[in-house]
Order: structure tokens, then sequence, then C-alpha cells
């Protein structure tokens, strides 16, 4: 297999607020149809990193590149045209929207239709609305969401919810799809549904940057795992790799001082 | 209270069931309706110590205000205290082209009016959406006391004495000759009422088209109109790219920036069409019957009022801006007979629908489907608990 077109690259990111460094010279790259893990205990910097790669925050030194070009001083929203789209923790759907317009803003990104397009309904309001309409909708189908198309986002139950994140992401057709704890809140008979999911996703051609908590659904659904810890990078590998590594299981387990 | 909720919440439920031909045929029965409303000047409706066609008027130039308003507040969330400085800038774009410093026709003067009251929009809006929630409120706020205070000082706009003379929308058909030729193409005559008994009323008739003082009527019809156009561009707007940005911006604004909206576009867009509207609304106000325009007329009172008027008549929805708009116009001069107290009046009312009626009279359908469903949700969980109780 050759080498395959790396999609992100942060190099020796350091991040700092005040006398904070949340991230300190952390380097690490997403290949191309790969989903990579990102693991590490809690306040490890999982978050920051995912801001940084978003576009959320300005790494203080260091770069981000995002197919071989930096990000810097691009806006948020133009960032997620170049193809950067990202879900959140606490789910943060348009919530007096529907289902279907929760998507549809999402596969507005690559729209221009404007006021006088919508005044006069010229043919590019009607191609673009026509396109978005469909694409929305075969989203909604494949999260199993068609049925609950029309109704409002906050109404619908918390798993939908979730699901209707990654769709509304996915909606604006990203060349890196980053989910920030997708399973959170999730029993572990959802848990693996939505393992089963992220793999059908990856399998569509998306290339998925997955934060979790949760070890096991990480090692049974990523092809690679980066480990944070206090905002270092300690460990990169194969979920087998991760495993057995000493490192990561003191950040993980601590070092068991009563066996010793 | 209860039973006037009910009863719109099911007008609107209906409403959203009909199939698309019944809607248009309603919609348009509807206006006609209103079209020929002060000439029927209907029992009850009508305001019997003020010119009813006059009362009309001031509706409709509400609604309208109140329609673009609701494009700020209730489609971007953008809380804004000083509207009535759009109001005044169209006014005084007006007059200043119309009489005090030029002479322009009104239709020509009319678009300048709105290009000239976007501008200010955008201008306003540039420097301080990046400002959010309470603060954007404060700013302005400031801003509708600049205009005001800017008018009341400068000679160029006419200063504290104000601009007079402000020209009339052209007449169609001939001008009225005084003091017997009424002018236009033919005149048509209002009902009154004996009890519930029509008459037709000869000495009180509208001439067909004459925006002069006989009466006030013609001023409603061209309002009414433009209030319609507007509507149909206002829904033509809100159902497209550029309504969904907005409601997005409006529910969660980082979460739609990382989403890929502009947000910031999006909200100065909003704030420059709703400039817009409130610039033609202030326009229309200059050149009607009165034609007279002074800085007192632009109060901050009005500001609020404007606010009130989308939130009492449900903001998001245009046609509770419209129904708030008219109300909150209406209502005072109904209520005359009380004199000094029909304003305490009026603001019992409004104190007294927020509390029975916090979306508004007209809801937004996200708010009535959002309540079906909970009370759905209250309805399961209370027979769950009643079959805990059981066991």
């Amino acid at each position: 297999m050759g080498e395959r077109t790396k999609v992100l690259e942060v190099d020796d990111v350091t991040l700092r607020f005040g006398g904070l460094t949340a991230l300190d010279s952390v380097s690490l790259h997403i290949d191309e149809g790969e989903i990579l893990g990102m693991i590490g205990p809690n306040g490890a910097g999982k978050t920051t990193a995912f801001n940084v790669i978003t576009g959320v925050y300005r790494p203080t030194s260091g770069q981000v590149r995002f197919l071989g070009d930096p990000l810097t001083g691009l806006k948020r929203h133009a960032i997620t045209k170049r193809g950067i789209a990202r879900t959140f923790q606490n789910i943060r759907l348009f919530g007096a929207m529907t289902a279907l317009e929760n998507v549809l803003v999402g596969t507005d990104v690559h729209h221009s239709a404007g006021v006088v397009s919508a005044l006069f309904r010229t043919p590019r309001h009607r191609r673009e609305e026509a396109e978005g309409h469909e694409a929305a909708m075969e989203l909604l189908e494949f999260m199993g969401l068609a049925s609950r198309a029309d109704e409002l986002a906050s109404n619908l139950p918390y798993g939908d919810q979730r699901r209707l994140e990654i769709a509304r992401a996915m909606a604006t057709g990203p060349r890196l799809l980053c989910l920030d704890e997708p399973a959170a809140g999730f029993n572990p008979q959802e848990k693996a549904q939505l393992m089963d999911l992220i793999r059908r996703v990856r399998d569509r051609g998306f290339t998925v940057l997955l934060i979790e908590h949760d070890m096991r659904l990480v090692m049974g659904v990523t092809d690679r795992i980066v480990v944070l810890e206090f905002g270092k990078k300690i460990a990169d590998g194969t979920p087998a790799e991760i495993r057995d590594d000493p490192a990561v299981i003191a950040a993980y387990l601590g070092v068991d001082e009563d066996a010793s | 209270m209860g039973p006037v909720r009910t009863a719109l919440d099911a007008m609107a439920r209906r409403w959203a069931g009909m199939p698309r031909g019944a809607r248009v045929a309603l919609v348009v029965l509807l206006a006609a309706f209103f079209y020929v409303l002060p000439l029927v000047r209907p029992p009850v409706v009508t305001t019997q110590q003020i010119d009813f066609g006059g009362v009309m008027f001031g509706i409709a130039a509400f609604a309208l205000v109140a329609v673009g308003l609701n494009i700020v507040i209730g489609y971007a969330g953008l809380l804004d205290l000083g509207y009535v400085g759009f109001y005044a800038v169209g006014a005084y774009t007006t007059g200043v082209l119309t009489s005090y410093q030029f002479h322009w026709s009104f239709f020509a003067a009319l678009p300048v009016a709105i290009v000239v009251t976007m501008i200010t929009g955008v201008l306003l809006g540039a420097p301080t959406l990046r400002v959010r929630g309470d603060y954007l409120a404060i700013v302005t706020l400031g801003f509708g006391e600049i205009i005001r205070l800017a008018v009341t000082n400068v000679e160029w706009v006419g200063a504290a004495a104000g601009i007079k003379d402000i020209p009339h929308p052209p007449n169609i058909g001939p001008d009225p000759e005084p003091p017997f030729g009424t002018g236009g193409l033919f005149t048509i005559p209002s009902l009154s009422w004996d009890g519930l008994v029509p008459s037709v009323d000869t000495g009180r008739e509208t001439p067909f088209l004459v925006f002069g003082a006989v009466s006030a009527i013609p001023y409603y019809w061209l309002v009414l109109t433009v209030l319609i156009l507007v509507l149909v561009a206002d829904r033509l707007v809100k159902d497209s790219r550029v309504g969904r940005a907005w409601e997005a911006t409006r529910e969660d604004e980082d979460a739609a920036e990382l989403m890929g909206v502009p947000t910031f576009r999006f909200k100065l867009l909003a704030f420059a069409l709703g400039a817009a509207i409130g610039g033609l609304s202030g326009a229309l106000y200059a050149s009607s019957q009165g034609g007279y325009i002074n800085p007192q007329s632009f109060p901050l009172l009005l500001s609020i009022l404007f606010v009130a008027a989308v939130i009492v008549g449900g903001a998001g929805n245009r046609w509770g801006a419209v129904l708030g708009g008219a109300l909150v116009a209406y209502l005072p001069e109904r209520f005359r007979e009380f004199s000094d107290f029909r304003l305490l009046v009026f603001g019992l009312a409004l104190m007294i629908l927020p509390v029975y009626r916090p979306q508004g009279l007209l809801p937004p359908r996200r708010t009535i489907r959002a309540r079906a469903a909970q009370e759905e949700i209250d309805e399961l969980e209370g027979r769950e608990s009643a079959q805990k109780e059981v066991l």
C-alpha cells in the first residue's frame, strides 16, 4: 500500500491560556480514509486539540495544515467550507428548526443563492434547494431519521439528536469529519450501534477524527489512536499497540502503588 | 384567555393543514376584505371619535414596520431597540428630497429613501453586530436617540421645526379642484350603520385615487399594497438559504458559524433588510395626509412600541407581526373614549398579553409544535406516574 494523502497535519502545536499550557508541542497527522481516535484522561487536552484543528482556537505556536495548506487566518465558517466539519460534545443543534432544516444548513455551505435569487426564485435558487433537499433527505435516511425529518430538533430523543448532529456535519461534505465524544450518554447497546454507524460513515469515504472516552469503543472502531495526557502526546499507534503501551496504561489506570 | 389561546392555536393548526389552493384563495379574500374595510365601516370595530380611514392607515403602517422589525428580532434574533432611527432616516430622506432641499416627486424619492436607510443599517450594523444580546440592545437604543438628536440640531434637515409640505403620492385621474371638485376617476361612497342596518353614506366619499385632505383611505390602500408586497418578499426570502442561515444564527451562533454559516454577514443582511423596510415605512409616513415631520415624531417610545408589536404578535411569525402591529396601533385609537386612561388600558393589555401568551398571539409554527410535543410528553409522563401509583 502506497503513501496515503495526509488530510491533516498538526505540526508542533503549542497552545497557552495565560499561564496554562493546554497543548504542549503536539504533532500528529490524519491519513485520508482512516478513523483516528484521540483519547486521554479528563483534562488531557482532547477537546482543546479538537478546537485547534477546527479553527476555534489559534495555536500559540506551531501550525495546522489541512490538505497541505495552513489554516491560519481563515474564519471559522471558511474552514468548514474548506472541508472540516464537527459535532459537539454537548449537543448543539438548532433546536427550533426541523431535523431536515438542520441538515439543510449543512448543505448550504456550498450554496451561494442570496436574497435576490430567493426573491426571484432564480434557476440557481431552485437547483440549490433541490440538490440540498435531496442530499439532506439521503443523509437522514442513512442515519435512520427520515421519518423524523419534519420534527423539531429539540423534540427528538437524545440518540436521534446525536445522529442528527453527525448528519448535519456530514452534509457540509467534509474531507475530515470530527466527532467530539459522540457516544456520551449512550448505553452499551447504543454504543455498539454507533460504532457500526461510524464504520459505515468511513465506508462512504469520510475521514474521521474521533474523540472518545470509552476505551472499548475507541479500540473497536479506530484504525489508529493518538493518546494525550496533560497536553502532551504520549502515544500514537494501532489499537493493539496502544493497548500494550505502558505509558498509556499508567495514564489511564494510574501506577498501582499497592502492587509494588 | 384560555379559550382565546386554544382558538388561535386551532386556527393556526387548521391553516397549516389546508391545501395550497385553499390557502391562496383565503389570503386573497382576506386581502380584499381589508381593502374595503374602511369603506364598510362595520359597527363596533370602527372608531367613532377619530377618522377610521386614518386609523386604518396607522394600522397598516405599524404592521409594515413590525414586519420589517420581525426580520431583525424574530428571524435573526437581534434585539434592536432603535428601530425608530431607521424610520426617521426614511422619513427625513423623503422630506429633504421632496420638499426641504429639493423638489423630487414622491416615487423618485422613495427608492432613494430605502437605499439610504439600508446603507444606514449597514453602517450601524458593521461595527455593532460584533456584540451580542443585551449589548446590541443598548447600542441600538443609543442609535435611535442619536438620529433624533441629530435631526433636531441640523439646520439642513429642518432642525427642531421639522419639515412641512411634504408632497403626497401622485393622484390617479384629475386633481381635486376645491371647493367642490373631488377629483379622481370616480368616487366611492362609504357605508354608515344604524345599529345593524347599513345605508350608503354619500356624505363620506373617497375619490379614486386622490391623495388629498378629503379622505385618508387612498393612503391606507397604498400602505396596504406595500405591506402585501413586503409580506410576499418576506416569505420568499425566509423560505431559502438566507432564512435558514438567520434561524441557525439565532438558535446557536457558534454552532452556525462552525457549520459554515458566515453569521456576521447574515446578521448584517438582516439588519440592512430590516432597516430598508423601516425606511420604506418612514417614507410613507412622511408623505401621508399630514405631510409634516419633526423630531418629536420619532421618540424612543415609538421604538419600544415597535418591539412590543413584534413580541405581542409572536416574534418569528410574519402574521404575528402584522397582528401585533395592528393591535398596537388600533387599541389606543379604539378606546379614545377613555381619553387619558386609554394609554393605561393599552399598557395593561400589553402586560396581560405576555403573561397569558408568552410566545405572542400567533407564535411561529415551531413553538406551536414544540408545545404540542411537550403536552404529549407531559401526558405520557402523567400516565406513567399514575401507573406507578397504581402499582
